[in-house]
């Protein structure tokens, strides 16, 4: 396999594509599973020097800083100033230029909407030398098809956010038991009108009457004020990729259970640190290396509603018989809030997301039947967590694709856009998600 | 709150560095060629925290602005500064180097012979003041020179010696001078390297200077296993080392 040639920008003020003469792509922090953010062959232009603040107004919670910035860093600053981004994923490791570029949602995407629903502004550096401030109001096409654009527009040098407001680090937090599908869905319309983050585990093991079982998280911001001297917590790690042995249908079936049982019992309502309510992966160090050298593979749908009951019914029907079973199948409903990116992903319905430890074609084979089946129900696919859409998937899930692609700058790709556009086919050798990503945890 | 002047602000370690100052709540002077990117440095620092960011914009190869940036200094920060970082300098490209004397010149230039100067005039004012740590960044490439980089690896060299004799000169006036001996750093410096295990990411060196300031260390090597590489780099035979390719 080729690999991408790195390197870093450091300077917002200077020409990012100075002396580029290859397809380049902006990199953050490789958050992406697939090959979303991958550029093999060619030219990656790494954002992580790019990490200053610009200017933050503290009355107005209006932020800008450079692309390269994550989330954990912004939260660092401002939640002690009573602060917090209006939408974070499930892991705080991502930067701002790739929350923009894959127009990211979370927990709370029934009010919220999507991360692009808060940038109030955005710098993107094009391939002929331009440089453009682009919003709803200027450049309102390239702020639409940048956001979500997959880094295809150009490169992002900062960004300007809408923050917002909250008294302290913590979430009051519930945790509901859902005994099967129907009741996911009855907990999550009455838990919507009510909680601005909810979201469920699902037992993807659970068959027949189960199928659904799981348990549904709602939070709202805590109106508590921090308590001084609360320190973060202490961070686990996986030191080395575990043999593919050790991840089989017994140990996922023994660590379904028992994180449904450790759960359960932690049911009712508490009020929780923030960090572990949204990002309760990011404690642990390089998780994704359990899944072993030939890593995961992700899955993400979004599933008109009306559809949405058997669609999902459906898909984790056939999960479970195939017994491929995922560590996190996560189930969230998504509003109407609409996304301002040509090509969001999220959209008013439902969408489930799952991982499988990658085991070859048998793997490969389960995760076609899941987009087949899903693509039935008019689903959509998620290009962040992603590596096996066709193309024919692709254009299926986002209708303004020729929109789009009159915006794209002629030096940028990537892996993903090569794939689904040029026709250069998935290859199972390719190596999922970078070495040192971290991941997402279970914010769908 | 401490009054801290950085010399070079733009460079990568002294950024990450001066991140760690402005955390902790002191107040910074910044010394930099370019006015933007020193602009871009300064308004990132002021709000993590740093109560007070001033820049001024210069180049420190040219001796006559010196004592010009001190006097700015000193009055910006409301008296003499307690920690001076020094953090420029030029690597060159090493097969230009070999050939043409003028690049090397340059190189000395601006990794000894500035640094030499303002470091004088620094030295003066601490001296009265009787206070303050002078840090100066030189590097693991000063211990010995090699085939590769002789002529950056010689101003590095002459570097070490001189904070190492200033260290002497001061300790009885009250002023502290730290050496610090970085080995590879993940930065613009060295971005046409080919990145190995041994590179550190300029953050966590940031943290080393910090903590060898508030403990006044004479010496530190960063990361500290280069302190055992060296030893043994130091060690080896010439007649073996002239053979050696690195």
């Amino acid at each position: 396999m080729a690999q991408a040639e790195v390197r870093d920008l450091h300077w917002r003020a200077e020409d990012p594509f100075a002396g580029v003469n290859q397809r380049a792509l902006a990199y953050g922090l490789g958050r992406s599973y697939g090959d979303s953010c991958l550029n093999d062959g060619g030219l990656l232009l790494s954002t992580r020097g790019l990490d200053r603040f610009v200017a933050f107004d503290p009355a107005t919670g209006v932020l800008r800083c450079e692309a390269g910035v994550s989330l954990a860093e912004i939260i660092d600053l401002t939640l002690p100033q009573g602060w917090f981004p209006r939408v974070v994923p499930g892991t705080k490791h991502v930067t701002v230029g790739g929350a923009i570029a894959n127009d990211i949602h979370g927990k709370n995407h029934h009010r919220a909407g999507t991360f692009g629903a808060h940038v109030r502004a955005l710098e993107l550096c094009r391939s002929d030398g331009s440089r453009r401030v682009c919003s709803r109001e200027d450049s309102p096409e390239l702020f639409a098809a940048t956001v979500g654009g997959l880094g295809l527009t150009g490169v992002v040098t900062w960004a300007e956010l809408q923050l917002r407001k909250v008294a302290g680090p913590y979430i009051a937090a519930e945790t509901v038991e859902v005994p099967d599908l129907d009741h996911f869905f009855q907990v999550s319309a009455e838990s919507d009108a009510r909680f601005e983050y909810t979201v469920a585990w699902v037992d993807v093991l659970a068959r027949g009457r189960h199928i659904g079982r799981g348990l549904f998280y709602r939070g709202n911001h805590a109106e508590t004020p921090a308590r001084p001297g609360e320190a973060g917590r202490g961070r686990l790690s996986v030191p080395f990729d575990l043999p593919s042995a050790t991840l089989n249908r017994l140990t996922v079936s023994a660590f379904n259970f028992a994180y449904y049982r450790k759960n359960r019992r932690q049911r009712g309502e508490r009020e929780q640190h923030l960090d572990g309510f949204f990002f309760p992966l990011d404690g642990v160090g390089r998780w994704n290396r359990i899944y072993g050298k030939r890593g995961l593979l992700q899955f993400q749908c979004a599933v008109p509603t009306a559809a949405a009951p058997e669609v999902i019914r459906e898909l984790l029907g056939r999960i479970a018989a195939a017994g491929q079973g995922s560590f996190l199948a996560v189930l969230k409903t998504f509003g109407e809030v609409p996304s301002p990116g040509l090509l969001s992903f999220p959209r008013k319905g439902v969408t489930l997301a799952l991982d499988f430890a990658n085991r070859g074609p048998k793997t490969l084979e389960l995760v076609r039947q899941l987009y087949a089946v899903a693509r039935q129900g008019g689903g959509a696919f998620y290009p962040a967590k992603d590596a096996v859409m066709s193309p024919e998937d692709f254009a299926a899930s986002y209708p303004r694709l020729a929109e789009f692609e009159r915006h794209l700058d002629p030096a940028c790709s990537s892996g993903f856009w090569r794939r689904v556009r040029e026709g250069h086919p998935y290859q199972p050798s390719l190596p999922l998600g970078p070495p040192a990503a971290g991941g997402k945890g279970v914010t769908p | 709150m401490r009054r801290v002047l950085v010399l070079g602000a733009t460079s990568a370690i002294a950024e990450a560095t001066a991140r760690v100052h402005a955390e902790r709540g002191d107040a910074l002077f910044l010394v930099a060629r370019s006015p933007a990117r020193l602009a871009a440095v300064a308004d990132d620092l002021a709000l993590r925290g740093a109560p007070k960011v001033e820049g001024f914009v210069a180049d420190l190869n040219d001796l006559s602005h010196h004592r010009e940036l001190l006097d700015a200094a000193e009055a910006a920060l409301g008296g003499p500064p307690e920690v001076v970082l020094l953090a420029y300098g030029a690597l060159g490209s090493p097969v230009v180097l070999d050939r043409d004397p003028y690049a090397a010149v340059e190189v000395l230039n601006t990794n000894l012979v500035s640094p030499v100067a303002l470091l004088t005039l620094v030295a003066e004012r601490l001296a009265r003041a009787g206070r303050g740590t002078i840090v100066g960044i030189s590097s693991v490439a000063g211990d010995r020179g090699r085939s590769g980089n002789a002529v950056y690896g010689a101003s590095k060299a002459g570097l070490t010696a001189f904070l190492s004799g200033l260290r002497a000169r001061l300790w009885r006036a009250g002023v502290h001078v730290l050496t610090v001996k970085p080995g590879f750093v993940d930065t613009p410096m060295t971005a046409h390297l080919a990145k190995g295990p041994l590179f550190a990411p300029p953050g966590a060196v940031a943290q080393g200077i910090v903590r060898a300031v508030d403990r006044k260390a004479d010496e530190v090597y960063l990361p500290w296993f280069w302190r055992l590489v060296m030893f043994a780099v130091r060690h080896i035979p010439e007649r073996i080392f002239k053979q050696l390719r690195f």
